[in-house]
């Protein structure tokens, strides 16, 4: 299977990747591109005898923005939940930035890490869930420098600030003090973006973070997503707004039966899909 | 035969003739004179028993009074109040650590814990601390010191409450935690805190909403139950009503001195959770 990186459509000028950063590849990494950011080879994932992923690979630039479509039951969920190793794979490898996520390569052996490690892992990718999944015992604000203060060990002061920065962002600076039950959805799961943010992570996971949402706040939560789009976050979101697709994705990819079934430019994967599979989706969502 | 037109017509709209001014009925509620006899009843078989229980003399008030706060009865009462206090606090860390041993991934651990609760709740607590209290039989010596004299009645009594405690204990923040939705788990870990972090911050805060009614309920049961050390001789408030009583044989009235405290302190104890209760439901929509 040929990874997607050739030349994107002309439709849209893709907002050019940012300079390029820290693309150091440690020694133990598999990666080959020094731009890219997430690699995904030949990963499998069982549950008991249901087999949910069958060999999914995946390549996302820095900087890029990549919508995954397909049907409920596909394995989108499993395939986020891998990448951050909240799921551990059964075959195959993952690496983030350059660095193997959960496991560490030494020879041709792939050592699990231990969870300390994983967790320090976790602090560079953020994760958006389609309940927001916002600590309800907490204000917003205590929700927000939970994990820098205690994960990363910052300042609380300096984590304060940080967090009214990032409020102010998602247009919530005067719900610092709330609990996240006073908010509305859409205002929680600005909360929960906000939160992942926080960390200042180099990738962000977002797995539906629209669809618990009453339809009139599905737009809010959309844009704040926009925006860190054209800031150049890299991000993979699992979505079926096709719109929201269409406006900011630098690739889509369509899954079906835990397998990508076609990838590549939303000009070409939405409009001009070659896949009977992925034709007879888009007719029954758009 | 045409209408006969000298009759009156049916007055069936007209109006009720006592409502002066407008149309909108006023709505009656029916009378609930069933609601009312039972009251009544209930209130003069009550007032009677209060009645005899204040004329009867055999209850002895005047006794009562006397002993209310004497020395040792109010030794007794402080130690029934930190014998609960300490069994309340070892009991709840012992059960917490067995509530984490068996949501634990260790197969070991899970049977460990599971194996405690099944014994120490399988066993009546009165034969559990008789046990305690004559395992020197079994245990001449512990550590090269005699047993007699490492556990005396009060260090037994401690022990043997406290096992008990962490069982019920063990259930009960073993269902709190249970009861916290596994998206908080999940959120915490890919926010990168660790596995302590997330116990303490995260999940046991939540968990006090489904731990705080039952704890509350253990912690009465816990303050009455500690009247089973008397048994071992412990001078706790019921052993030191007994002591008077073997002495002066005035067994109601003495009965009446502890029963009025154990009643005075489970109500504080009542009303104290009241407000424990409304602490660990900030955040959520029955919190004021
Ligand atoms: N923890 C789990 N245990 C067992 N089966 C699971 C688990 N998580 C997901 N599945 C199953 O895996 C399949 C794919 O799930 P998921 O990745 O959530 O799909 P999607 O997000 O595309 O709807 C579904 O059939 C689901 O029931
Ligand atoms: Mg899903």
């Amino acid at each position: 299977m040929s990874t997607p990186i050739d030349v994107p459509a002309p439709t849209e000028a893709p907002v050019d990747a940012p300079a390029a950063t820290e693309a150091t590849a440690p020694a133990d990494a598999p990666a080959s591109a020094t731009d890219v950011m997430v690699e995904i080879r030949s990963v499998h994932k069982s549950f008991g005898a249901l087999e949910v992923l069958r060999g999914i690979d995946l390549s996302v630039r820095a900087g890029e923005v990549t919508v995954v479509l397909g049907p409920s039951g596909s394995g989108k969920s499993t395939l986020l939940r891998t990448i951050n190793h909240l799921e551990k794979v059964d075959q195959g490898w993952i690496s983030v930035d350059g660095t193997l996520v959960g496991y560490r390569r030494s020879g041709n052996k792939l050592y699990e890490l231990r969870e300390r490690e994983v967790l320090r892992q976790r602090t560079r990718i953020g994760f958006v869930f389609q309940n927001f999944n916002l600590f309800p015992h907490l204000t917003v604000l205590e929700n927000i420098i939970e994990a820098p203060v205690a994960a990363l060990g910052r300042p609380r002061k300096e984590a304060v600030a940080a967090a009214e920065a990032l409020l102010a962002r998602v247009g919530l600076a005067d719900k610092s003090g709330a609990y996240p039950k006073q908010l509305s959805g859409g205002q929680q799961q600005r909360v929960a973006i906000a939160r992942a943010l926080a960390l200042e992570p180099k990738l962000l996971l977002f797995d539906e973070p629209t669809s618990a949402l009453d339809p009139e706040l599905v737009g809010e939560v959309l844009d704040v997503i926009k925006d860190l789009a054209h800031q150049g976050t890299t991000m993979i979101v699992v979505t079926h707004e096709i719109g929201f697709a269409r406006e900011v994705a630098d690739t889509v990819v369509f899954m079906d039966q835990g397998r990508i079934v076609e990838q590549g430019p939303p000009a070409d994967v939405l409009d001009r899909p070659v896949q009977e599979r992925t034709r007879a989706f888009l007719s029954k969502v758009l | 035969m045409s209408a006969q037109t000298d009759t009156p017509p049916p007055q069936l709209p007209a109006p009720p003739v006592d409502d002066a001014h407008d149309s909108v009925p006023r709505i009656v509620p029916v009378r609930r004179t069933g609601r009312w006899a039972a009251a009544v009843a209930v209130l003069v078989l009550l007032a009677g028993a209060l009645v005899s229980v204040i004329r009867n003399d055999a209850f002895q008030w005047g006794v009562v009074g006397d002993h209310l706060t004497t020395a040792s009865v109010l030794r007794g009462l402080g130690l029934t109040l930190w014998l609960t206090g300490l069994v309340m606090v070892l009991g709840f860390a012992l059960g917490t650590l067995l509530a984490v041993m068996r949501l634990s991934g260790n197969p070991i651990l899970q049977a460990v814990a599971w194996g405690y609760v099944w014994l120490f709740r399988s066993t009546p607590i009165l034969v559990q601390l008789l046990f305690w209290f004559n395992i020197g039989a079994l245990y001449p010596q512990i550590l090269g010191v005699d047993t007699v004299n490492l556990l005396g009645p009060v260090a037994v009594a401690v022990i043997g409450l406290t096992l008990h405690e962490a069982a019920y204990a063990a259930e009960v923040v073993r269902g709190g935690i249970l009861s916290v939705e596994h998206g908080q788990l999940e959120a915490a870990q890919s926010l990168g805190l660790g596995p302590w972090r997330r116990l303490r911050r995260i999940v046991l805060p939540q968990a006090m909403r489904s731990i705080v009614p039952p704890a509350g309920n253990m912690l009465i049961g816990t303050l009455k139950g500690t009247s089973i050390v008397s048994i071992i001789a412990v001078q706790d408030l019921l052993y030191s009503v007994q002591l008077v009583y073997h002495r002066t044989y005035e067994v109601i009235p003495l009965l009446l001195v502890a029963t009025l405290w154990y009643v005075a302190v489970t109500s504080l104890l009542s009303v104290g959770q009241h407000y424990v209760e409304r602490h660990y439901a900030r955040g959520t929509a029955d919190a004021r």
